[in-house]
């Protein structure tokens, strides 16, 4: 026999009987931070395994979405006519969308993909859809350092201000993502086309988030008005005026006043609130349906 | 003087049985006033103590709940009512072949096994060559497990689950796919495993291995405890011995011979 033999088995007199099946939720990712480490850097691989251009998939198609955004609203509708540095408004939003449309998309098939696992190990499951959105995380970098070139060239007077604005707008997008793409990895094995609704929604996205247009054009149709509010009531939206607030209008002599609300703090601090209170509500919805995950998932 | 290591109190688990798993289909089925689901007993009032260091055998026909009952005492799934309560560390291997995702490689597979079976970094780089030289499968320990064949699959993940330092082994038809050697090589690790004290429950459908392997047997049928006692009454009340045959059983014979050559 090559192998090692097995220790002695020692008192376990002071181990207490538990239930193997209990986890404590969403923070068992900090306790297992080793097998998240090996989950992200597997998803990260598999994401574009065998194709043919690999991880670029990640990046054409943002680029690819870009130049098409900025042909028809840029040139074509001529919204980025008025406004200064037009590119780096829409590609500041951008950023934050995909960030937000990755983690959703990716964490909603986060259980039903790792199939094999779920059916057969004892793990807490809420590693699944926590790792998708640190995946969606890292493919999100190298976007801000493009962007931030782009800010460069553009003339960049970045401040510290900015810097916590765009932190802040990425802790919502992390919040409100890893909270969908909890409930949603879930529901999506209980009713399989339910990846399929969420992609509708997420395809709107990006028209309702004022990036391809300036927020000062909300303000001034609707300002005041129930359609303001509604739109305003998007975390993705807030999200991206914070981006804008750090990248893009420390490169403009735009005033303040019109491209943001009077309230954008305000707003951020409550979305960032609202996010926390997502996330305990997520947790107790995925613990409530993950114990029957396993038996749905053949 | 030893203590109870698995303890199964009234355990009842049931399935349902969808037939529709998309919203259109249930839609249809909803308007054809077709039944969407109906819920199956696999598991009913089950309830039995293990205490540390015993071996138990789990018999009985397809279907009747062994495979379920393993997935709740290492925690996959959950019952619907009752409890189940273990001491220590779970580790094994259920309904043969691991959960290994089909795009890694052996190697990838490994790692990622033994982390979610609560190894660390450092315990599983210690292991590792242990593990690889059990599992034996040469070359294809770089490609992919998509590739493999069922008994090459079903070898690497017994090779982790029985690496783990663990208190509680679960081992589920770990005989079926692999061949004469690996079966042997199988027997033996478990014999080991068995002797160093750590609690086991087999299952299995050979009479041979486990009047081998265990010190008690029970017997579920369709999802409720039919026997529970000595191995070789169990064994009898399954009919397994052959007596009632003509003939004894070939796959018997083959895993008499084999249980008596190590
Ligand atoms: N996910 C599931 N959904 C619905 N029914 C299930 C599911 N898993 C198992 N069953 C049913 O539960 C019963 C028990 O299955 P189980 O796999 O525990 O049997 P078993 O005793 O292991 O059988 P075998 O000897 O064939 O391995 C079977 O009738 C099976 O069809
Ligand atoms: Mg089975």
């Amino acid at each position: 026999m090559t192998t090692s033999s097995v220790a002695e088995r020692h008192d376990l007199e002071h181990v207490p009987l538990t239930s193997p099946a209990s986890t404590s939720g969403l923070l068992e990712v900090f306790r297992k931070r080793y097998l998240l480490r090996l989950m992200v850097r597997r998803e990260i691989q598999a994401r574009y395994a065998r194709s043919f251009f690999g991880l670029a998939w990640s990046y054409i198609n943002p680029t690819v979405r870009f130049f098409t955004f900025y042909f028809v609203f840029g040139i074509v509708l001529g919204r980025g006519g008025n406004l200064e540095n037009f590119a780096i408004h829409l590609f500041a939003g951008m950023v934050m969308v995909h960030y937000f449309t990755e983690t959703v998309t990716s964490g909603t098939r986060s259980l039903l993909s790792n199939k094999g696992v779920v059916q057969k190990m004892a793990m807490p499951r809420e590693l699944f859809p926590f790792a998708s959105m640190l995946v969606s995380l890292y493919h999100t970098l190298p976007q801000v350092l493009i962007l931030s070139t782009a800010c460069l060239v553009a003339g960049w007077h970045p401040d510290l201000v900015g810097f916590a604005a765009a932190g802040l707008g990425f802790l919502i997008m992390m919040l409100f993502g890893t909270s969908l793409g909890l409930m949603f990895s879930v529901f999506n094995v209980i009713m399989r086309d339910f990846g399929r609704i969420t992609q509708t929604f997420i395809n709107m996205i990006p028209f309702m988030v004022p990036m391809m247009y300036p927020y000062s054009l909300i303000e001034s149709k609707f300002g005041g008005g129930w359609v303001h509010t509604i739109v305003m009531a998007n975390p993705v939206a807030e999200a991206v005026l914070l981006m804008q607030r750090c990248f893009w209008w420390t490169t403009t002599e735009e005033s303040y006043a019109e491209s943001f609300p009077d309230d954008l703090w305000q707003r951020g601090a409550i979305m960032a609130a609202v996010g926390i209170v997502l996330l305990f509500v997520a947790q107790r919805v995925f613990s409530r349906l993950e114990g029957r995950v396993p038996e749905l998932i053949t | 003087m030893s203590v109870t290591s698995i303890v199964v109190d009234d355990v009842s688990k049931q399935f349902s049985l969808q037939y529709h798993r998309t919203l259109k289909k249930m839609i249809m089925a909803k308007m054809r006033r077709q039944q969407i689901s109906d819920t199956f007993m696999a598991l009913e009032n089950v309830s039995f103590e293990v205490p540390q260091g015993q071996s138990i055998g789990l018999m009985g026909l397809n279907g009747s709940g062994k495979s379920t009952l393993l997935k709740l005492i290492s925690g996959v799934m959950k019952p619907d009512s009752g409890q189940v309560l273990t001491r220590g560390r779970v580790s094994g291997l259920i309904a043969t072949g691991a959960g290994f995702h089909q795009q890694l490689t052996g190697r990838e597979n490994i790692y990622m096994n033994a982390a979610i079976l609560g190894m660390s970094e450092a315990e599983t780089n210690e292991k590792f060559d242990d593990i690889a030289a059990f599992a034996d499968v040469g070359r294809f320990l770089d490609t992919p497990v998509g590739n493999y064949s069922s008994g090459m699959f079903a070898r690497l993940g017994f090779s982790v689950a029985v690496h783990v330092d663990c208190d509680i082994f679960v081992a589920d038809e770990v005989l079926a796919v692999g061949d004469r050697p690996f079966k042997r090589k199988c027997i033996a690790r478990m014999q080991e495993i068995r002797e160093s004290g750590i609690t086991m429950f087999y299952v299995s459908h050979s009479a041979g291995s486990v009047r081998r392997m265990c010190d008690r047997v029970i017997v579920l049928e369709k999802g409720r405890v039919g026997y529970d006692g000595p191995v070789d009454q169990g064994i009898r009340y399954l009919h397994y011995d052959g007596s009632d045959e003509g003939e004894p059983d070939a796959e018997e014979a083959l895993d008499e011979e084999l249980a008596s050559d190590i």
